[in-house]
């Protein structure tokens, strides 16, 4: 029996199905998204985004194959290796990178684009990963949090410097790994307070409803909870500062932005702010959605979907034509999937025998979750637009590869699982 | 310390799906206004059909412009009931007839109900009056504006060629994408052949509108619309006059005129009879009037002058005497016994020199000239000496564009023959053959076959003393253009151009005392020309050929005309070639008994 073929049968078949039946799934939408009736396509015509999407996919195959035959050591004796070289060439974009839709994101090799920052999700997930799985390691050491944080904020932040703001808020999806690892929810609670109450102050008009708000649960929380001093002084503490976060931003808002960025911001968090200007891809794109019925108009039958001039077509408002052409059914199995194929990683990432895995396990399903909960909500009006990607449906080379090989890169720890010494 | 914490996370990512599909009910299934704006296609994309471009003749008169027609589109999602007997009488249908024309639309492959499909097309202005005012009774019925091609007068139809739908094979074929179901493309001659530079860019306008349907302007002020860009105007070397006036003279025959302008190779006209009116092509009646045509037994559809492959008859007498000069075989003054026993001759001669055997036409005389040239005795065996022979005669016969197609813009044309050594190997069947097997091709019968384009090719190339350029229809494309690069070429023949003089001399001669002298002389101007009557099978009149140019020096205008059944050379042919110059030549003829003789039809 040689070895790949005994390596390839330990691979999780469960995942492996899921993923090519979303891959072949988003392969057909695209198709769906391009079509015109009045121009006689194939879904292979390179000229299209279909059959350029059959290539990439062709590619991924290409890398499935590597991944699997590398040994299973190599991730995690060279993740810090990666990591320094992938913020190299973060840091060489702003120089040699290409603009392409307002991002500054893509190294061009020939008539093809590449957006490194893709490649540095999971890159980075190797690294923090293991970073926790490192002997010693001890969540509850402000030291390691710190070089955790670290690890994720620098290429975000590299990564905003070349306004991809979508792809850098990818990176906070680590935050759940963290918490998982044993990090105190508080931090997590705080941060997702923080950013809610950001949000909240852009929409509500009198900023004296949430501090109210944040006064009336501080009250709630002290009369119900155990009523010692330690827990008064702290939920107090956090209350005035999330008070303060309000204030101090809109007092950024109002005083310090120019007028024409406080009315993009404001079109970012609010999706009902001006429906017809800034807004106006989600107001189509909920248009499209919501003319989808029960059952939909049918594949290829979309009429919404089709306008050339929704330049995120295929790519970031992809759920729009499932939605459509196949209705609130449609759009529930694809929710299914997702939700199916996230669950089946956690229960993955569960299984591991040390902690390096674990994380990465971990990191994995925070990436797809953060790009499924963003990208869908952003279609139907729950998030602001945020042009992140919807993994497998999504038309693009990159974000194809770089979702192609997180999961396999976890799908080979795990099919080596029981030869690993048990670390946790 | 982490217990429970990977339950967390599952039932949160859970959590999102079940909001995410709560949502999405009540986005899809349980609010209708969504499904209402997208019914009301909250935005509509008009195309915007470029105009093609225009066609004219030398003097800038318009031959070919575009007049407005107007498609109806429906949407059949947005169609209320209607009061139907009112909207038949409004569109000018029966009831059966509206019956079949939704059944027919639904019945098609593309159809959708949310799209506008093609219900009535191409009405033309007094349709669209009568029905535009009442348009607005029936929701869902839109209206697409185009042009369609119009004729200022029923002329020039082969050339011009026609244009319509483009078919479902050929969009198949298009690999550029630049085509669309519903397009209009150039189907042949002009329109054909100039397509990509006719048909413009096609524009696309976006225009918003609210669930009544009512247009709110346009989408993000016009942001993504593109304007159409009109398709180049074509400047033709045709005189429209002088077009006209063949087409007038060709009534009731079966032929073609084709003029040239020997210093520039510009076609002044290119006269295909019978021909029909090229308005009849277009717009709505377009596909029952092609069958009508192209179903007719007179073949008004073929293109004659560049499609018909003739023998050319004494016409090719000129070039055996070129040849004979250049290989040094004869001399202008070898003087030939008119010897009837082998091949028959008619007029009363007896003993010509070369000038004087093309003005009588004397067919032994050259039955002679092209043993010498085939037969020069290279080789004893008269078979491989006939061989060499013939090869050197080909040679020389096809630098007068003579065998292949000369690359005029238009489709279709064809070769035409001149036979080598290995065409006649194949007819013989490897058999050998030698002179007095083939030597009809030396009076321009046998096997000779010449398209008239190249008869009145070869008639410029004598004018020129010996080059000529590529006949065109196109001398600019777009105002102060150029015609295409190859047109602007000189090609010259292998004849030196010195001998040239003899055949100007020799046609001169043809006109003034020979056989073309009672009707294709002009006064006021010198005319050089060559009959020609071709054998044709009895009871049928020979047909009747003329080549010719004017003035003799400095020409203005070379011509062929071919006669089919029309007898002689000299009566037919020679008469309508010398009323076109002098139509051409001073604009207007002076002879009306000529002009009666051909529209008499009766030449024999």
């Amino acid at each position: 029996m040689s070895r790949e073929a005994d390596i390839s049968g330990k691979l999780d078949w469960i995942s492996v199905l899921l993923y090519l039946l979303m891959v072949a799934l988003g392969w057909f939408n695209i198709f769906a998204a391009v079509y015109d009736e009045t121009a006689n396509q194939s879904i292979f015509d390179l000229g299209l985004n279909s059959g350029r999407q059959l290539m990439f996919i062709a590619a991924s195959v290409f890398i499935i194959l590597a991944i699997v035959i590398i040994d299973m050591r190599f991730y995690e004796t060279f993740a810090y290796i990666f990591y320094a070289v992938i913020l190299f060439v973060l840091m060489l974009i702003p120089l040699i990178g290409k603009e392409v839709g307002g991002n500054k994101s893509w190294i061009g090799i020939g008539s093809f684009g590449v957006q490194p920052s893709e490649f540095a999700k999971f890159i980075t997930a190797l690294a923090i990963s293991k970073f926790i799985g490192s002997v010693g390691f001890k969540m509850d050491s402000l030291r390691n949090q710190a070089i955790l944080f670290v690890l994720m904020l620098v290429p975000m932040g590299l990564i905003i410097l070349q306004k991809d703001f979508g792809t850098a808020l990818v990176f906070l999806s680590f935050l759940l790994v963290f918490y998982r690892e044993g990090m105190s929810p508080f931090i997590l609670i705080v941060g997702i307070a923080m950013a809610a109450l950001a949000i909240l102050t852009l929409i509500v008009e009198n900023q004296l409803y949430l501090h109210g708000l944040i006064g009336g649960v501080l009250v709630l929380l002290i009369i119900f909870g155990k009523r010692t001093v330690k827990r008064i002084v702290t939920l107090t503490f956090g209350a005035l500062l999330l008070i303060g976060t309000i204030e101090s931003f809109d007092y950024v808002i109002n005083n310090l932005l120019p007028e024409r960025h406080k009315k993009r911001l404001e079109a970012l968090v609010n999706p009902n702010f001006d429906p017809m200007g800034i807004n106006w891809n989600v107001t189509q794109s909920k248009i499209a959605i919501g003319s989808g019925g029960f059952s939909g108009k049918g594949f290829l039958k979309g009429t919404q979907t089709k306008f050339d001039f929704v330049p995120e077509q295929s790519t970031d408002f992809i759920f729009c034509t499932i939605g459509e052409e196949h209705g609130w059914l449609g759009s529930l199995v694809i929710v299914v999937l997702f939700i199916f194929f996230m669950q089946r990683i956690i229960f993955i990432a569960e299984r591991q025998k040390n902690r390096f895995a674990r994380a990465y396990g971990y990191s994995v399903a925070s990436i797809f979750f953060f790009h499924f909960a963003i990208n869908i909500g952003m279609t139907i009006g729950l998030f602001p637009v945020i042009g992140i990607p919807l993994p497998f449906f999504s038309y693009g080379g990159s974000a194809l590869w770089s979702f192609t090989t997180l999961l396999f890169i976890l799908l080979k720890l795990d099919s080596h699982r029981s030869q690993v010494l048990q670390r946790i | 310390m982490n217990e429970g914490r990977r339950e967390i996370v599952q039932v949160v990512v859970a959590l999102v799906g079940l909001i995410f599909l709560v949502r999405l009910f009540f986005i899809q299934v349980a609010d209708n206004r969504y499904a209402e704006l997208a019914d009301g296609n909250a935005i509509m994309r008009q195309v915007e059909y470029p105009f093609r471009g225009l066609i004219y003749d030398r003097n800038n008169k318009l031959i070919v412009y575009n007049t407005p027609e107007f498609d109806i589109q429906v949407v059949m999602k947005e169609v209320k009931k209607f009061d139907s007997a009112r909207f038949c009488t409004v569109v000018g249908l029966s009831r059966q007839e509206l019956r079949a024309k939704f059944r027919e639309m639904k019945a098609r492959k593309e159809y959708s109900p949310y799209k506008p499909t093609l219900f009535l097309n191409q009405l033309s202005n007094i349709d669209f009056a009568r029905i535009q005012d009442h348009l607005d009774e029936f929701p869902g019925f839109y209206v697409q504006a185009r042009t369609t091609r119009a004729y200022q007068s029923p002329t020039l139809a082969n050339a011009l060629g026609y244009v319509s739908e483009i078919s479902k094979e050929n969009l198949a074929r298009d690999a550029s994408g630049i085509y669309k179901q519903g397009d209009y493309v150039g189907q042949s001659g002009i329109e054909a052949f100039y397509e990509e530079f006719l048909r413009g860019k096609r524009g696309v306008r976006f225009k918003l509108r609210n669930v009544k349907g009512i247009e709110k302007g346009s989408f993000k002020n016009g942001e993504y619309d593109t304007l159409s860009v009109p398709g180049a105007n074509l400047y033709t070397g045709i005189d429209l006059d002088l077009q006209q006036y063949g087409e007038f003279l060709m009534k009731g025959k079966a032929g073609s005129i084709v003029a040239i302008e020997p210093a520039s190779g510009e076609i002044l006209s290119l006269v295909s009879g019978p021909s029909y009116d090229p308005s009849l092509l277009t717009g709505r009646y377009y596909s029952s009037n092609f069958k009508l045509i192209s179903s007719d037994s007179l073949k008004p559809l073929f293109n004659r002058p560049l499609m018909a492959q003739y023998r050319p008859g004494s016409i090719f007498k000129i070039a055996q005497a070129m040849t004979a000069l250049q290989e040094k075989v004869l001399t202008p003054d070898t003087r030939i016994r008119c010897d009837r026993s082998v091949i028959n001759c008619h007029g009363a001669h007896s003993n010509e020199d070369l000038r004087g055997a093309i003005a009588n036409s004397c067919n032994p005389y050259f039955h002679n000239v092209l043993r010498r040239m085939l037969n020069k005795g290279i080789v004893n065996d008269p078979f491989a000496d006939t061989r060499i022979g013939l090869e050197e005669w080909n040679k020389h016969i096809t630098s007068f564009g003579f065998g292949k197609r000369l690359g005029i813009d238009l489709p279709n044309e064809k070769d035409g023959l001149i036979p080598t050594p290995a065409y006649y190997d194949r007819a013989y069947r490897n058999r050998p053959w030698k002179f007095s097997n083939i030597y009809s091709i030396a009076i321009g019968e046998g096997e000779n076959l010449v398209v008239p384009i190249q008869m009145a090719n070869f008639a410029a190339t004598i004018a020129n003393r010996g080059y000529y350029y590529t006949p065109h229809l196109v001398k600019a494309i777009g105002e102060n253009g150029q015609p295409l690069p190859h047109y602007t070429q000189r090609h010259y023949t292998t004849i030196d151009s010195s001998y040239f003089i003899v055949a100007v001399d020799a046609m001169q001669k043809v006109v003034e005392e020979g056989t073309g002298q009672y009707r294709a002389k002009l006064a006021g101007v010198i005319v050089c020309g060559k009959t020609g009557t071709v054998q044709n099978a009895p009871p049928l009149f020979d047909h009747s050929v003329f080549i010719a140019f004017a003035p003799r020096d400095n020409p203005k205008i070379a011509i062929s005309v071919y006669v089919e059944d029309a007898g002689q050379g000299a009566r037919a042919a020679a008469s309508i070639a010398s009323l076109m110059i002098e139509k051409y030549l001073f604009g207007a003829t002076k002879r009306p008994h000529i002009e009666q003789y051909v529209l008499n039809n009766k030449f024999e």
